[in-house]
């Protein structure tokens, strides 16, 4: 039995209103399907069940705002009972079914999954999911007790993180080999402390309760503020932690509350770099689902306003901006679409976002996250990818793997992300976990747009419109199509040499057109 | 002591005219005993000395010996007989020469006064009017200085007044006669010889509520009786330094007027609570502690309290006036709560008072 909780959405994200229930007590549900929508400050977003089992009851009615990580279902993993069934009777079985986590997320699970497998998925979404706060405990599905001892390769302690309750069969020898015992997981769940984040201390690096004890639920540092200030700051929506006292003793006071409301108002004026417009955003299309649009885009702005002052206030910015030829690129193009009909016709977008990904992969000190004073390198290339709304704000859909998509596919993936963004119908998963954003302004017609980083990200690429423009080449000027390709890059993280290198490669890589 | 020999003009009707708190005090008597015939005047050389502060100055005369009577040296005797002249109908107005003296008639005040409506299951009011001087700043040294009022708002069944305006002087003492339960009005020495201009249309005062004597936006300034004028300086004071204050006269000490006093605070959201009491378990702790209770989410600064020093009120005119509660130490508070502190400059009073220090010199 485990937990189904609100995820965290994205790096700004604390709370989230369901909207809808899709599924209903009894369900079954499998890893990745969908099962709510939760609507952020930003979206409604369809939202992935982690686990698979039986919904055995609802816990918060829609319409409830919830905060991140707050339980919001019961789901009754199968694995539960055929963990006890296993012990009890039929042990070998478990290891025979050695099913591969794609197929045993689509298909009818069998009872227990084969552990190192599972292991593996997890680690795999757990790299995939990368996040400054991974809160989503990982999967809790109990492990089949057999494997697990004749399985010597050390299991990473997250994998058992989930709110497991002890079962009968598995001995307490058996459990700590697990890494963790149920009471160790239970005391976590309790004090909403993340295993993932610990480092045992016991036999063998188990977590052990005095670990447990001793962790802090995230670093939440207190504030010293007046109450009036307090108060004020979440009438205002102003994030105290951000605020500099200059009360008694650095306390917070109304003055710097409402300091910050006006910095927050003077700096989100029109016309910031980041603020996409794009010409399908004129036409008109019903708005599913999206019943509050003016509520929405406020809240929306105010997210975006924090991120953004979070952004400028934390990370030193540099920039650095190149010309590229797109002559041999567009003339590819041409030659491709010439035979394809409009609708599967490639835009130079697509190998832009390509170029962006699979430079990001020979210069991979820009994919990755700024997190607790160092920086993390992104274990893929998933690319963010920001969509201007027609209500107003954006959003960054995540393209996972962009690198390793070939452009049509990658053209797929982001007409379908961008028309999704804009009914409202995002996935969570596809909204977090970005390694690297880029943002493409080309078609509003500005030859450039320097970004504003998206935290914890290290690095925005940005692209202008492909414009002709006169150009020398090999001593002789002729009028091509160019692109200014920019980038913004965390100076904590990298110096412009890197960010050199990088833009270079998105250059040679876009001269070579055929091969991305 | 001091008294008040020379004899002052004493105008029959109200008017918008020039008069003295002393003088709006005594005409609020002759009001008083001038309407109602079971108002009887007693104390200690009210009669033929004409008051000790001279408030009743020629009164004997006007009323005869049977209205203005001279008691002997014994707070607890005529404040009893005064309970029992009330309890018998009658509607005395008893005067004890400083806060001082009347712990001698404690007992009557508490035990009887306070208590009889209550305990007689509320067959027996006590319409009595007890008038007494409080406070220091006149060089009279501890045994007639000190500010106990703080200890009368303390106990139930008591109304308690402080009277710092000429118009409150003036009448309230009507409504307090009107009032079936006992009432204390303290009357703060220093201001028998403020004079202005008593409005012609200053009515009857309501003594259910406080007063805001000044308008202000950055810091409420909560005081009352002989603190009121140092206050009011003090907000002066911080205007020429850009920092609005509202001055609240609390005017009623039991029961407080949590309405005005924590509007004032929601407004200003910063409080300096003025009282010569002493700090510890002080009026001012009374109301720095229901703001908190009442008005903790409107609070930017802690609350400040300037209140008299924890010695026995000194009798050497610069020891006194560092003892007592000044304009300087009112500002430095409230500049404080705005997060605009003086520049040290060496003063002691500018700094925070010590909060857990118990009294006794330093």
């Amino acid at each position: 039995m485990t937990e189904f909780t609100m995820p965290s959405l994205g790096a700004d994200m604390d709370e989230g209103v369901l909207q809808e229930w899709l599924v209903g007590p009894g369900d079954r549900v499998h890893k990745g399907d969908v099962v709510a929508v939760v609507e952020t400050d930003k979206a409604a977003i369809e939202v992935e069940c982690f686990e698979s089992g039986t919904v055995a009851r609802l816990l918060v009615r829609p319409g409830t705002r919830v905060p991140v990580g707050a339980p919001l279902a019961v789901i009754e993993g199968e694995g539960a009972s055929g963990a006890r069934a296993g012990a009890r009777g039929e042990p070998t079985t478990t290891g025979a079914e050695a099913v591969s986590p794609m197929v045993a997320a689509s298909v009818k699970r069998p009872r227990s999954q084969n552990p190192p497998m599972r292991a593996k998925a997890d680690r795999e979404r757990a790299a995939r999911d990368e996040r400054p706060k991974p809160r989503r405990k990982a999967a809790g599905e109990p492990k089949s007790v057999p494997e697990i001892r004749s399985e010597p390769r050390k299991e990473p302690a997250h994998t058992a993180a989930g709110p497991i309750p002890p079962q009968p069969g598995v001995s307490a020898e058996t459990d700590s080999a697990l890494g963790t015992g149920p009471l160790v997981r239970h005391l976590a769940l309790q004090r909403g402390v993340d295993l993932m984040t610990l480092h045992g201390t016991g036999r063998g690096g188990r977590i052990t309760r005095a670990d447990v004890e001793h962790a802090q639920p995230g670093p939440v540092p207190r504030v010293r503020a007046t109450p009036y200030a307090r108060r004020l700051a979440h009438d205002l929506d102003v994030d105290l932690t951000e605020l500099r006292g200059t009360g008694d003793g650095g306390a917070v006071r109304a003055a710097d509350v409402h300091a910050a409301v006006c910095t927050r108002a003077v700096r989100h004026q029109p016309g910031r770099p980041t603020a996409h417009q794009r010409d399908d955003e004129r036409t008109q299309v019903a708005v599913a689902g999206d019943t509050r649009p003016e509520q929405r885009t406020d809240t929306m702005r105010r997210a975006i306003a924090d991120l953004m002052s979070r952004s400028k206030r934390e990370i030193p910015h540099y920039y650095l901006s190149t010309t590229i030829d797109l002559a041999g690129a567009v003339d590819w193009l041409r030659r491709l679409n010439r035979g394809r009909p409009p609708t599967d016709r490639l835009v130079p977008a697509a190998l832009l976002l390509k170029a962006a990904a699979v430079a990001a992969r020979e210069v991979p000190a820009l994919n990755g996250f700024w997190q607790n004073g160092g920086f993390v390198p992104g274990a893929a290339i998933n690319l963010g990818v920001a969509v201007s709304l027609r209500q107003g704000g954006l959003l960054a859909p995540v393209i996972d793997r962009a690198d390793a998509l070939s452009p049509e596919a990658l053209m797929a993936r982001l007409k379908d992300l961008v028309q999704r963004a804009r009914r409202g119908r995002l996935r969570g998963s596809e909204l977090s976990g970005a390694t690297l954003t880029v943002t493409n302004l080309g078609d509003q017609g500005v030859e450039s747009v320097f970004g504003v980083i998206h935290p914890p990200q290290v690095a925005m690429v940005g692209f202008g419109a492909v414009v002709e423009r006169p150009w020398a080449t090999g001593g002789m000027l002729g009028v091509r199509p160019v692109v200014t390709a920019t980038l913004a890059a965390d100076h904590r993280a990298t110096d412009g040499a890197v960010g050199a290198r990088y833009l270079t490669a998105v250059d040679q890589l876009l001269q070579k057109p055929e091969e991305l | 002591m001091t008294a008040t020999h020379t004899r002052t003009s004493t105008p029959t009707a109200p008017s918008d005219r020039k008069t003295t708190y002393r003088e709006a005090m005594r005409e609020a008597l002759r009001e008083a005993l001038g309407t109602d015939e079971r108002v009887f005047l007693m104390g200690e050389d009210v009669g033929r000395y004409g008051g000790c502060f001279g408030v009743s100055l020629g009164l004997l005369e006007e009323f005869g010996p049977e209205r203005i009577r001279d008691a002997p040296l014994s707070e607890s005797a005529f404040v009893g007989a005064g309970i029992g002249a009330a309890l018998a109908g009658m509607r005395p107005i008893v005067e004890i020469m400083t806060v001082n003296f009347s712990l001698l008639a404690l007992d009557q005040i508490l035990n009887n006064a306070a208590t009889l409506l209550h305990m007689s299951g509320g067959q027996l009011p006590v319409p009595i009017v007890i008038r007494m001087t409080t406070g220091a700043g006149r060089q009279l040294a501890a045994q007639h200085s000190h500010s106990l009022e703080g200890w009368y708002a303390h106990i139930p069944g008591l109304r308690v007044l402080a009277p710092a305006t000429l118009t409150d002087a003036r009448y309230m003492l009507a409504p307090a006669l009107a009032d079936p339960d006992p009432v204390l009005i303290f009357e703060h020495g220093s201001l028998y010889n403020a004079s202005g201009e008593l409005p012609a249309d200053a009515g009857p005062v309501d003594i259910d509520h406080a007063a805001v004597r000044r308008a202000g936006t950055d810091v409420s300034l909560i005081t009352y009786g002989g603190s009121l004028p140092k206050a009011l300086a003090a907000a002066d004071d911080l205007a020429g330094g850009g920092i609005s204050a509202e001055v609240v006269d609390l005017r009623t000490l039991r029961p407080l007027d949590d309405a005005t006093i924590g509007g004032s605070v929601a407004r200003t959201h910063r409080a300096v609570v003025v009282d010569e009491g002493w700090r510890t378990g002080s009026l001012a702790a009374e109301i720095s502690a229901r703001l908190t209770e009442q008005h903790f989410y409107d609070l930017d600064a802690p609350v400040e309290r300037v209140c008299s020093a924890e010695v026995p009120i000194p009798y050497a005119r610069r020891l006194e006036e560092a003892a007592l509660p000044q304009v300087h130490g009112i500002v430095a508070a409230a500049r404080r709560t705005v997060g605009d502190p003086v520049p040290a400059s060496g003063a002691d009073e500018t700094k925070r008072q010590p909060v857990n220090r118990e009294g006794g010199p330093r």
